[in-house]
């Protein structure tokens, strides 16, 4: 049920205890906070898992101080920003800026993953079958062997798989933005 | 977001890929966070009532809480020495 609510809707509902809206928040921007540290910063594993856990233990302890929920995304944006900042100055011999440290395409991968995330959302709304094989085989990097055998499909007829479930993918993230777009 | 919002199925694949998950143990342990949080404010107050429980936090930190049935890998070590430290 968590899955489906707005990313305000959820926070208040982890502002209560609820543990299930918890993990949910937390499944929720994962790919994100991991993307940033690790592609935006290039963070090494150990110093991006400790960035990682340092984002969500915060947000955690800040769920009561949030200005607006419905910006919860953007304020992990920014706290993963800071602290992969924060981390990658305590490991350096020098005193950088953080104009030094940020990548001048930062910005630019912001953009990207933002619409990353859109994709996935809109990828929620796709059948479940769907939703497991374009997630394993882009996301996750599956082969055609290993997608079929988990999911029980022969791998023959992945590959068209693949190029239907895209195609109704498109089809959902066009009609999602086209019901956003001003008229 | 661009202005036409029409993207063709090479984008959004691109897209997909620009999103790989997390390491498992990395979520599952910040999922964890509410209850590690009751853990670590439960093994404080114990520390505080129980010098002896205190003193061997500080000697062997996980071994003590292994001893007392906690299992210190899903728990915030680091802010555990720390509040400890403070709460000296």
């Amino acid at each position: 049920m968590e899955a489906s609510l707005s990313d305000a809707a959820l926070v208040a509902r982890c502002r209560t205890g609820d543990e299930g809206a918890w993990a949910e928040l937390v499944n929720r921007f994962s790919r994100y906070v991991y993307a940033i540290a690790t592609k935006g910063f290039g963070l090494r594993a150990d110093d991006a898992e400790d960035v990682f856990q340092e984002v969500f233990a915060r947000t955690y302890q800040h769920l009561d101080r949030l200005r607006d929920d419905e910006a919860i995304r953007p304020w992990i944006a920014q706290l993963t920003r800071r602290l992969s900042i924060d981390k990658i100055r305590a490991g350096s011999r020098e005193q950088l800026s953080d104009d030094e440290i940020e990548p001048p395409d930062l910005d630019d991968t912001f953009d990207r993953l933002d619409d990353a995330l859109a994709v996935r959302e809109a990828l929620g709304e796709l059948s479940e079958t769907c939703q497991e094989i374009l997630d394993r085989f882009f996301a996750r990097d599956e082969s055609y062997q290993t997608i079929g055998e988990t999911l029980e499909i022969p791998s023959g007829t992945i590959a068209s798989r693949i190029s239907r479930c895209l195609a109704k993918l498109r089809e959902i993230f066009e009609g999602r933005n086209s019901a956003a777009e001003p008229s | 977001m661009t202005e036409t919002f029409r993207y063709d199925e090479e984008t959004l694949a691109a897209l997909l890929r620009a999103l790989p998950p997390a390491p498992e143990g990395w979520v599952r342990a910040a999922q964890e966070l509410p209850r590690s949080r009751r853990e670590l404010d439960d093994i404080v107050a114990r520390a505080v009532a129980d010098e002896a429980f205190r003193t061997a936090l500080i000697e062997d930190l996980e071994r003590a809480l292994s001893d007392v049935g906690y299992e210190p890998s899903l728990l915030p070590l680091e802010e555990l020495r720390r509040r400890l430290s403070s709460d000296h």
